[in-house]
């Protein structure tokens, strides 16, 4: 299980790398729901055994993060109309470097910091430091509100990750509610980057900076 | 059963409010329920309830004082939106009523869980309920504001997440001893057992996670953009209960660390942050032309003031904790008044603003004794607040933070006080309509509130002075 569990978290960390290059609203709206199958599966690979706790985290997963949200969020860039990320404020190369160099950072700061107890994926803390960082990157980098929702989702996936190891200690109310309120969140986004759309015919969050001292 | 109430009654509420099609019911459903969640604190003040569920909800002084606040603003705000739904239609509709309802069942369970877990829960919680009572206006400017603090806050709440999860490893690197994860009682009696390296981490992150929906600097970018355009009802709400709440959390988790010996480490920090808060805003207070930006940042300062008095412990912790009361309650009496200006001239800029004495007299009453209140000034409560936390950090030694907090203090009164004036004296702008008489719906609950604001600072009843001596103990303080 440990080997399959690293695989998985390697396709995690790709699809960060992949969401940093894709200006196809669409197609990163993608790379997230496939981002939140990996990460609906990655608890099995931890888990010691079989039990209805495991398998309600496994199911809310897939189903919020890889079915429900994205469905949402494509429906938002369709009847808003919109396609592409135009104009990045930093291009595909150099956001790709920052991407790399970030998940550098994270296996250095991962090796030293101490062993996490009941953890058995060593890859575990570098990817989910790696999709934290990644997650602020596109959230900071990127113009258009959506891509900044999802940028948000990316950050919440990479702590989410943080949290399997804690998956069987804490309570299925508390991770129900974790999942509910992101899940709620990226909802009230959704129809706030709508109303942005209606408001500004523009999805490009840089217009709104009419609040200033 | 008490407890379980407490959150059900504003549940149901906000259920009940959204199935009511009649605009005036629904603001009976909110006056209805603030009326019964207050009745049950009182309760709950006399009977002390035993804990309920697996030990998650419980009653202790600390969180008490956190709801009875709550409760108290909710209150003011539930009566004064009757008034200002009157005059201004809000949008939300029946969105507003249950969103405020949700808002107040969230903030009841942050200041009763005992567990971490289900309080970062119930925290995104009031961002969610919020975040539509901050676009009512429904133009360009709401959008912008509550576009930022949804990105804002939600990335902020993330990170006291990430945070909370290092403070359930530092437990379970502990060893079992160390008892429940993420249960208050337990972390606090395992003490020195949790793992030092995990626990640090977890306090920064929870430190800057909760520390921006305080509205700790630099965080506080959402803050102020949030308030200046938000229904003045909901700035006084987000003022008066959400920053407070967001200040609990993190006084949660400082009395877990002060419990483990790391309130060395804990205590610097939070005076940076809280000592950086009221610069910045007493920078940005200096020529602020937009008066409802202008009670925001006087927030930023409050909560960096918090934040020094919970980082110097001893009886700084207590003077801040009276603090959160009368500053809190002062600062929701300037936005409700802020509202009855706004209503009357229909502009936010400070420099439009003329003649207030003589076109909204007992509001311009209210708006002078308010400034004079928040900015620190005796009989009122702040001035009792401020003086035991500043006396409290001469006697910790921090005699150079009391002088920086001092000078600051002095800047903001100055920048606060010419805007004051400016909107209550000289005549009112030509061809202003003449305002209507002001509604007693519009000026009883901020009346209220100052009075009592100054109560708390002429006397302070033994119950309270009892309950704020066991909260600041509880979290590494000592009574005066």
């Amino acid at each position: 299980m440990e080997r399959l569990g690293d695989a998985l978290l390697l396709l995690v960390l790709l699809t960060d790398l992949a969401l940093l290059v894709t200006d196809r609203l669409s197609g990163s709206i993608r790379l997230v729901a496939l981002q939140g199958v990996l990460l609906g599966l990655a608890p099995l690979t931890l888990a010691h055994g079989a039990s209805l706790h495991l398998a309600a985290i496994v199911a809310g997963t897939i189903a919020i993060k890889a079915v429900v949200l994205p469905r949402i969020l494509l429906w938002a860039i369709r009847e808003a109309e919109v396609r592409h990320e135009r104009q990045p404020s930093i291009g595909h190369l150099p956001s790709l470097l920052l991407g790399l160099a970030v998940t550098g950072i994270a296996f250095l700061v991962a090796a030293r910091l101490p062993a996490l107890p009941g953890n058995s994926l060593p890859l575990l803390i570098p990817v989910a430091l790696s999709t934290l960082m990644i997650g602020f990157l596109l959230l900071t980098s990127r113009r258009k509100a959506l891509s900044q929702v999802l940028g948000y989702l990316v950050l919440e996936n990479g702590i989410y990750l943080f949290g399997l190891t804690l998956a069987d200690r804490l309570p299925l109310l508390v991770e129900m509610g974790v999942l509910l309120d992101v899940f709620v969140g990226a909802l009230i986004m959704g129809l706030v980057v709508f109303q942005i759309q209606r408001e500004l015919e523009t999805l490009d969050s840089r217009e709104l900076s009419q609040l200033t001292d | 059963m008490l407890l379980p109430a407490l959150v059900l009654v504003p549940l149901l509420g906000a259920l009940a409010a959204y199935l009511d099609r009649s605009t005036a019911r629904r603001s009976l459903w909110i006056v209805v329920c603030a009326v019964l969640h207050f009745g049950l604190v009182a309760l709950a003040w006399c009977l002390r309830p035993a804990p309920a569920g697996p030990g998650w909800l419980a009653f202790d002084p600390l969180g008490g004082l956190v709801l009875t606040l709550t409760s108290v603003v909710f209150l003011a705000v539930a009566l004064y939106s009757v008034g200002y739904q009157r005059h201004e239609r809000l949008r939300g509709g029946r969105a507003y009523a249950s969103c405020l309802l949700a808002f107040l069942a969230a903030a009841t369970v942050i200041t009763l869980t005992r567990h971490f877990g289900l309080l970062w829960v119930a925290m995104e919680a009031t961002t969610l309920a919020t975040a539509p009572l901050i676009y009512d206006p429904a133009d360009r400017r709401s959008l912008e504001a509550v576009w930022k603090y949804l990105v804002v806050c939600s990335v902020g709440i993330a990170v006291a997440l990430l945070g909370i999860f290092f403070l359930a490893t530092a437990q379970i690197a502990g060893g079992a001893a160390t008892g429940r994860p993420l249960l208050l009682e337990d972390l606090l009696a395992a003490g020195p057992l949790l793992h030092p390296a995990w626990l640090r981490g977890s306090f920064v992150f929870v430190l800057i996670g909760f520390g921006t929906k305080m509205g700790l600097a630099p965080m506080h970018t959402w803050l102020p953009d949030a308030h200046g355009e938000a229904p003045s009802p909901i700035s006084a709400l987000l003022s008066g209960a959400l920053l407070n709440l967001a200040f609990l959390a993190i006084l949660r988790e400082l009395a877990v660390l002060r419990a483990a010996g790391q309130g060395d480490f804990a205590g610097p920090l939070l005076v940076g942050f809280g000592l950086f808060s009221v610069a910045v805003a007493a920078a940005f207070l200096f020529g602020q032309g937009n008066y409802k930006r202008m009670l925001a940042y006087s927030s930023v300062e409050h909560m960096g003031i918090l934040a020094v008095g919970a980082g110097l412990a001893g009886v700084a912790t207590y003077g801040a904790l009276l603090h959160v009361l009368s500053a809190s309650l002062a600062k929701a009496l300037l936005f409700l008044v802020a509202g009855n200006v706004w209503q009357a001239t229909g502009t936010k800029r400070t420099r439009e603003v003329t003649g207030l004495a003589r076109r909204l007299p007992v509001s311009a009453a209210l708006l002078v004794a308010g400034f004079l209140a928040i900015s620190g000034s005796p009989p009122f409560g702040p001035f009792l607040s401020e003086f035991t936390l500043l006396t409290g950090a001469v006697r910790s030694g921090a005699t150079g933070t009391v002088v920086a907090l001092l000078t600051l203090q002095a800047l903001i009164f100055i920048s606060m006080g010419s805007a004051v004036l400016g909107m209550v004296l000289g005549r009112p702008a030509a061809g202003t309509t003449p305002a209507p008489r002001e509604s007693l719906w519009l000026v009883a609950p901020p009346a209220a509130l100052l009075a009592l604001v100054l109560l708390l600072g002429v006397w302070l009843p033994e119950g309270l002075r009892q309950a704020l001596a066991a909260a600041a103990v509880g979290i590494g303080g000592t009574a005066p």
